[in-house]
């Protein structure tokens, strides 16, 4: 059923959240917040050295030390095949992540696993390791994406041949891939443009810098069961990845989702289940991990970093006539850029007759990127969106008229082959338009920039339980990992559905063993696609009650109606019955067919796509280079926003890490390759007084392919922050920033240049 | 090396417990006596997810010593409210939806109660400053802050609704 436009009591409202008190409280259960009897502590010991031949290593001493039960390396997991693994977000391979869980013959990055040990306490651990022998061939590093793209850069991989170039290379390479989307012919296209502008950019890897730094407990029991509580934006994907590094069956692993405490994309692979469950294998005894904030820095995926080329071509009046893209994305030590989506998003928001995009997958000696919030996009977008802004400053165009001249509306056919449907991006311009923040005069001194965003969004496989208790009262389970706030979006379509108010209806994430298969917590996909199965389970649940109270009434089910949470005979013809409610026709469920519950695996498609536009107002200290943001507006179209007040939490805090990613957030590394700002002093995420107020506007066009008319909305708000900043840079102190971070230090760098 | 005894007060209760001398109250408070409200996000100091007061004072949990708890006073996040009762600060955090994750919000919370005993009418710039050791990655901190300050109208009595 489709509840677009219908009247709506729940959704839309803003109700307290389901897990809030226990939030508040301190009770919530994060994943390093469990503990077991007999409990062991794992801990791994990390190369120092950024590329190295492992020539040996002798855990003899180690493993001799009281207190020590377990040391595994390389040697206690099978090597796997190359094959394509389609568990996480973003591509991976199986046996790549096999070796980024543990080295096997070389270390690909300073932080890169050896070998863990499980000891009786943390500091035995730490002395283990101290006292594992590690003998390396240290081998020239290199870490810069353009550096590691050179005749003669050092070959991370002797197996790794350039995909996508004809004819096949015989020699290896840094580059895994070259991608090319191409649409009319773009240099026909540039020899039309009255104006072209172009530039090179650059951005650094930032890291999603969740606060809850990665933490797992497992258990391997003598029956090969084996159990793990861990923090995951999907315990699915915990199942199948430690399945196949490991070589045991899905059935014999059960995992449970611990609380998560954030995760941005950062938390759709696995690092430490693998290195628990060997350890507990190999000891029987639980095992528990947490990495220390510097470990997840120099051992966790950030995001590329990418140098790119870009030229646009445009009339006159501002339509674009030709574009035109290079990109060079890191891949981190294995192949898995997320070069597609850097080569799709930065220009899928226009309506482009002529375009060339070229992306390369490069591998460098750092740690393997991982998802993180719109893979690829805010890249690609930084330069796309300040080019139009050197654009509209050449035409002399208003930056918001350049963007409505171009935008993509339904029916545009995309660069990359998709035609755009139900798409909002031309309600988003228009709300950027009125609003007061975009209608108000640039004050003194500042300046404003305008940025666009977009995000396919994803559907997917969800499952969905909908139980009504004996009592009347609902639980609704489901297989996503909660990670901003769904649960209280997904017990609301349930509510909605079923008449009830959202606080009779729990909400919960159960666990492997419990629901039915669900992909994991990551592409915008969980309001949408579980909000489907659920929203569904919920309307299977209502039929089985109106069949219940038909059978009570003994009349037609076609003439029993289900409205505000009860059934009501339709209309006079079926009869004068008293309404049953949900708590009553559960006490009579004994006798009417047994427990009411209902479940509900879909495989959802149709996201409907995301857009949005960011207004930002700086000013400069041309002393300091210090940028200060005034205000900041974020419009997008949400399609539908279930639970408002958790939509705009998205979109503020996308907005946030896109201001982080912009002013502040790099990694710093010396010349041996090794990080060093592995820590939140010197890795400087935004705190409190680094932001104003954010507003976020919600615009709504609802997408036909979800009952409730919503779309994803936590990826798009972290594409548009860099260019809307840089732009407002440029128009504040007349300088273009070209490489992020725009930091101090590089604006006044560029101020001085400019003033000769 | 023998374990240190250690006596102080947490959450009104007089408690006892044994350390090492290199374990952090952090360590304490979560692995000795199982109080795992407090969260390690960096164990550095800089993230602020550890927040306890201590003696009237907000600190990292995580840069105090066990030892260092000694005849102290100790509010964690599982002392904040009272009973079922909720601290306004608590409450506020749920209407406006100031958590997302919900990770930092232990160390959010007890951070804006120190604000706010400190300083019952802060500006919103104060606020932003006191909670400037608190990082939170999800919100961007405008539902944070606009909670804070309701929490600190309420706790004022006037009503902003």
């Amino acid at each position: 059923m489709n509840y677009i436009d219908t009247s709506l009591k729940v959704v839309g409202t803003r109700p307290i959240r389901p897990d809030g008190v226990d939030k508040v409280t301190g009770r919530a259960v994060f994943a390093a917040d469990t503990r077991a009897a007999g409990m062991l502590w794992g801990k791994v010991l990390r190369s120092p050295h950024a590329h190295a031949r492992i020539v040996s290593i002798d855990t003899s001493k180690a493993e001799a030390l009281a207190g020590v039960h377990a040391v595994v390396t390389a040697a206690d997991f099978p090597e796997i095949v190359s094959e394509e693994a389609f568990v996480g977000e973003g591509p991976m391979n199986f046996r790549d992540l096999s070796m980024n869980c543990m080295a096997r013959g070389k270390a690909l990055y300073e932080g890169h696993a050896l070998a863990a040990v499980a000891a009786t306490t943390q500091e035995i651990a730490d002395r283990a390791l101290a006292l594992i022998d590690v003998q390396y061939d240290v081998l020239p590093h290199v870490i810069d994406v353009e550096a590691a793209m050179a005749d003669d850069a050092p070959v991370l991989h002797d197996d790794l041949f350039t995909a996508g170039v004809d004819p096949a290379p015989t020699k290896p390479s840094n580059v895994a891939k070259v991608v090319t989307f191409r649409k009319g012919d773009a240099e026909a296209g540039f020899a039309e443009a009255d104006v072209i502008v172009e530039g090179r950019y650059t951005t650094q890897p930032v890291h999603q810098a969740y606060i809850e730094p990665h933490a797992c407990m497992a258990t391997y029991a003598p029956d090969g069961q084996v159990s793990i509580h861990s923090s995951s934006q999907g315990h699915f994907m915990v199942r199948a990845y430690t399945a196949k590094l490991l070589g045991l069956n899905l059935s014999n692993i059960r995992v449970n989702p611990a609380e998560i405490g954030g995760g941005f994309g950062g938390k759709t692979l696995v690092y430490l289940e693998p290195v628990a469950v060997a350890l507990s294998r190999k000891c029987g005894r639980t095992v528990k991990m947490q990495m220390t904030r510097e470990e997840v820095f120099r051992a966790s995926g950030p995001t590329s970093g990418a140098a790119m080329e870009i030229k646009i071509g445009a009339k006159k009046d501002g339509t674009i006539v030709a574009a035109k893209q290079i990109l060079k994305y890191q891949a981190g030590a294995f192949p898995g850029s997320p070069i597609g989506p850097g080569c799709m998003c930065g220009f899928a928001m226009y309506d482009l007759p002529n375009v060339d995009v070229v992306g390369y997958d490069v591998v460098s000696n750092r740690p393997k990127v991982a998802a993180y919030r719109a893979p690829g996009a805010p890249i690609t977008s930084f330069a796309v969106e300040c080019a139009l802004d050197d654009l509209a400053l050449k035409l002399d165009l208003d930056p918001l008229t350049l963007r409505e001249k171009n935008a993509a509306k339904n029916g545009t056919k995309t660069h990359y082959g998709p035609t755009h449907h139900n798409i909002g991006f031309t309600a988003v311009l228009d709300a950027v338009k009125a609003h007061p923040h975009w209608k108000s005069p640039v004050k003194e001194g500042q300046g404003r920039g305008l940025a666009c965003g977009f995000w396919f969004n994803i559907g997917g496989e969800s499952s969905a339980q909908v139980h009504v208790n004996e009592d009347g009262t609902v639980t609704a389970a489901t297989g996503s990992p909660d990670i901003g706030g769904s649960r209280a979006s997904i017990g609301m379509m349930v509510a909605e559905v079923l008449g009830v108010p959202p606080t009779t209806v729990r909400t919960i994430v159960a666990d492997t063993a419990s629901i039915g298969f669900t992909f994991l917590t990551g592409g915008s996909r969980v309001t949408f696609a579980t909000g489907m199965a659920a929203t569904q389970a919920a309307e299977k649940v209502v039929e089985d009650l109106k069949r219940r109270a038909a059978q009570t009434w003994e009349i037609p089910v076609e003439a029993v109606e289900w409205k505000d949470g009860k059934a009501y005979p339709a209309g006079s013809n079926a009869g004068a019955f008293e309404p049953l409610d949900l708590a009553t026709l559960a006490l009579k469920s004994p006798r009417t067919g047994g427990p009411i519950i209902a479940e509900v695996s879909v495989n959802a498609q149709g996201a409907g796509p995301g857009f949005g536009a960011h207004i930002c107002d700086v000013s400069v200290d041309r002393e300091t280079g210090q940028v200060t943001i005034e205000r900041y507006t974020a419009v997008q179209d949400v399609g539908k926003a279930i639970h408002p007040s958790y939509v705009e939490g998205q979109i503020q805090g996308g907005a946030a890490q896109g201001i982080g990613w912009a002013l502040n957030e790099e990694y710093i590394y010396n010349d041996k390759g090794q990080m060093e700002n592995p820590g939140f002093l010197d890795y400087r995420v935004p705190v409190a007084s680094d932001v104003p107020m954010i507003e976020a506007v919600l615009v709504e066009v609802p997408n036909p392919r979800h009952p409730f008319g919503a779309r994803g909305v936590g990826e798009v708000p972290i594409i548009p922050p860099m260019a809307a900043i840089g732009n407002a840079i440029r128009r504040a102190a007349g300088v273009r920033m070209h490489d992020l971070p725009m930091s101090p230090p590089k604006l006044r760098a560029a101020l001085d240049a400019a003033s000769g | 090396m023998a374990k240190n005894y250690v006596t102080t007060t947490i959450n009104g209760e007089q408690t006892e417990f044994l350390c090492e001398t290199q374990q952090t109250l952090l360590d304490v408070l979560r692995d000795v006596i199982g109080l795992t409200g407090s969260k390690e996000g960096c164990a550095s100091g800089d993230c602020g997810a550890c927040s306890v007061i201590m003696n009237g004072r907000l600190v990292c949990s995580c840069l105090v010593l066990g030892v260092e708890a000694e005849g102290a006073t100790i509010t964690t996040i599982e002392g904040i409210a009272q009973g079922d009762k909720l601290h306004p600060v608590q409450q506020k955090f749920l209407e406006h939806a100031a958590l997302q994750c919900g990770f930092c919000t232990p160390g959010l919370i007890v951070a804006s109660k120190a604000l706010l005993d400190e300083n019952p009418n802060p500006t919103e710039t104060e606020a932003r400053y006191w909670l400037a050791g608190n990082l939170c990655r999800c919100t961007g901190y405008d539902k944070i802050i606009r909670a804070v300050m309701d929490a600190a109208a309420e706790l004022r009595g006037e009503s902003v609704g």
